[in-house]
């Protein structure tokens, strides 16, 4: 108990250093060159420790609970010993990696519900569309956009074709999708893809794609490891603009049907 | 009373949020892996951090990030000065990204692939310039980036010409880079961006578009993170071709 209470003041610590640089920025160009008080100082103060306290609990709390149980399960569930199971000595095919898929669909999903700047985004976008963007709409379909890239990533690696074809054919899609979606969204749906991959879902996503790229014969962990990162900024994109072309279709037909 | 209430509810709020990564991992452990839960207690101690350290970090947002980011865009509009805006941008950028822990971790990383491949010696003080420029040049692509991204709310571009010419860049630099250099380049589009850069650099960006006339904050005020999101997927790539 005493050690996690020792470990807590060193996230804090930690967290205190990152955000250093930042507070240096703001307040430097605010007092050398915008010259103005800041209004509600006190209060931004605050705000400022809220946050680094609660980043403080919050990478803390990840590192004794959830990243060591899930690292060690994306080892367990990648190790060739469980995926044989009892066909034991057989080639494995794609397709005897099931769990694994399962299990990145479900990974890249719930992380995403926990990450806290795609929150950030969303109170955001609530905020100024006026209610327009629900904020569970909005991360519920950038949860599934992850969710897809990291089984379609995880699958990748598994079939060790190479990572260029699908970035390249999804910044296609992205693209025509973009000249039919509405407007309003595009900005947003193009944010949603960097705004996902950041505290909570790197780790456990990085401990998936090194211990697949590790086990399946025939890849190295040093080039094949990576790239599941890049599915997972680039799904929540084609979901969200997906996500408010069937808002807005779903909108043109209770118009139509109620006039 | 009603503060206490409030709590609660923040509280709560945040557990919900939680939710699904519990139930993810406690499937797979019992359903799955037909494996006890090891060290129970720490977990839920963890748990509990997790949820106070969420709860603490929305209110923050709402008090200290948002408002901040927002006075310091209406306080450049009013100003009227183009070129400090553009300073604060790129210092803004780079000032969070060089600093930022998974960028490191990801930077170590390359040098390992790269030293790997043969592109560089494997001593341990190639390894470490190695890693340092690929650091320097990320975040001096963020700094770009916010530049870039700031300079169309200004302008009142539409994202998408921009987002085009950004992918058509990074489709001609991978076909000349090193095989070997792809997917860390492509990974560190994503890794970029942390917790705090992002609401910052929201509201700036929302408080810009808002103060000056003419912008709507919907259609211009997003889109600073996906630039960042863009720039050094190219940068990275032109790195791995000149070292």
């Amino acid at each position: 108990m005493n050690h996690i209470l020792i470990d807590l003041c060193y996230a804090i610590l930690d967290t205190v250093w990152d955000v250093l640089p930042i507070a240096l920025i703001i307040f430097g160009f605010q007092f050398i060159i915008l010259r103005k008080p800041i209004p509600n100082l006190k209060k931004i103060v605050t705000g400022f420790l809220l946050v680094l306290l609660g980043l403080g609990f919050f990478l803390e709390g990840l590192q004794a609970a959830l990243f060591p149980l899930g690292k060690l399960m994306a080892y367990q569930l990648t190790n060739p010993e469980f995926i044989a199971g009892e066909h034991a000595g057989r080639i494995l095919q794609w397709w005897d990696y099931h769990w694994v898929y399962l299990f990145a669909f479900a990974i890249g999903f719930s992380t995403t519900i926990a990450e806290p700047s795609l929150l950030a985004v969303a109170i955001k976008a609530n905020q100024v569309s006026a209610g327009a963007i629900h904020t569970w709409g909005l991360r519920i379909a950038v949860a599934i956009g992850v969710a897809i890239g990291i089984a379609l990533g995880v699958y990748r690696i598994i079939s060790g074709t190479p990572l260029y074809w699908y970035i390249i054919s999804g910044y296609v899609f992205v693209l025509i999708q973009t000249m039919f979606a509405p407007r309003m969204i595009i900005a947003l749906a193009y944010d949603s893809g960097g705004v996902t991959t950041s505290t909570v879902t790197v780790p456990l996503v990085a401990a998936l794609g090194l211990g697949l790229a590790g086990t399946v014969p025939g890849r190295n962990p040093l080039l094949d490891g990576f790239g599941l990162i890049a599915f997972a900024s680039l799904f929540p994109i084609m979901s969200v603009l997906a996500y408010a072309q069937l808002s807005a279709w779903s909108n043109r037909r209770s118009q139509k049907s109620s006039t | 009373m009603k503060s206490f209430k409030a709590v609660g509810g923040a509280l709560f709020d945040s557990l919900r949020d939680l939710l699904p990564i519990i139930l993810v991992i406690g499937f797979f452990q019992f359903a799955v892996l037909q494996q006890p839960i090891p060290n129970f207690g720490e977990i839920a101690v963890g748990i509990l951090f997790v949820v106070i350290g969420l709860t603490l970090f929305v209110q923050g947002l709402n008090m200290g990030l948002f408002p901040i980011g927002e006075s310091m865009a209406y306080a450049f509009a009013s100003k009227g000065n183009i070129f400090w805006l553009l300073c604060f941008a790129f210092a803004l950028g780079f000032g969070t990204t060089i600093a930022e822990p998974a960028l490191i971790a990801v930077a170590d990383e390359a040098a390992n692939v790269a030293a790997n491949g043969g592109m560089i010696a494997s001593d341990e003080r190639a390894l470490e310039s190695y890693a340092q420029g690929l650091r320097y040049t990320v975040a001096i692509s963020v700094g770009i980036a916010i530049v870039i991204g700031v300079f169309r709310i200004v302008m009142g571009w539409p994202i998408q010409y921009l987002i085009v010419i950004g992918y058509l860049g990074v489709v001609i630099m991978t076909i000349f880079a090193p095989k070997e250099i792809i997917g860390i380049a492509y990974d560190s589009g994503g890794v970029t961006t942390s917790t705090i850069t992002v609401p910052l650099v929201t509201a700036l960006g929302v408080g810009l578009a808002s103060s000056i006339e003419g912008r709507n904050p919907m259609t211009d005020g997003f889109g600073l993170i996906a630039f960042a999101s863009l720039t050094p997927m190219i940068f990275v790539m032109g790195y791995g071709m000149l070292v």
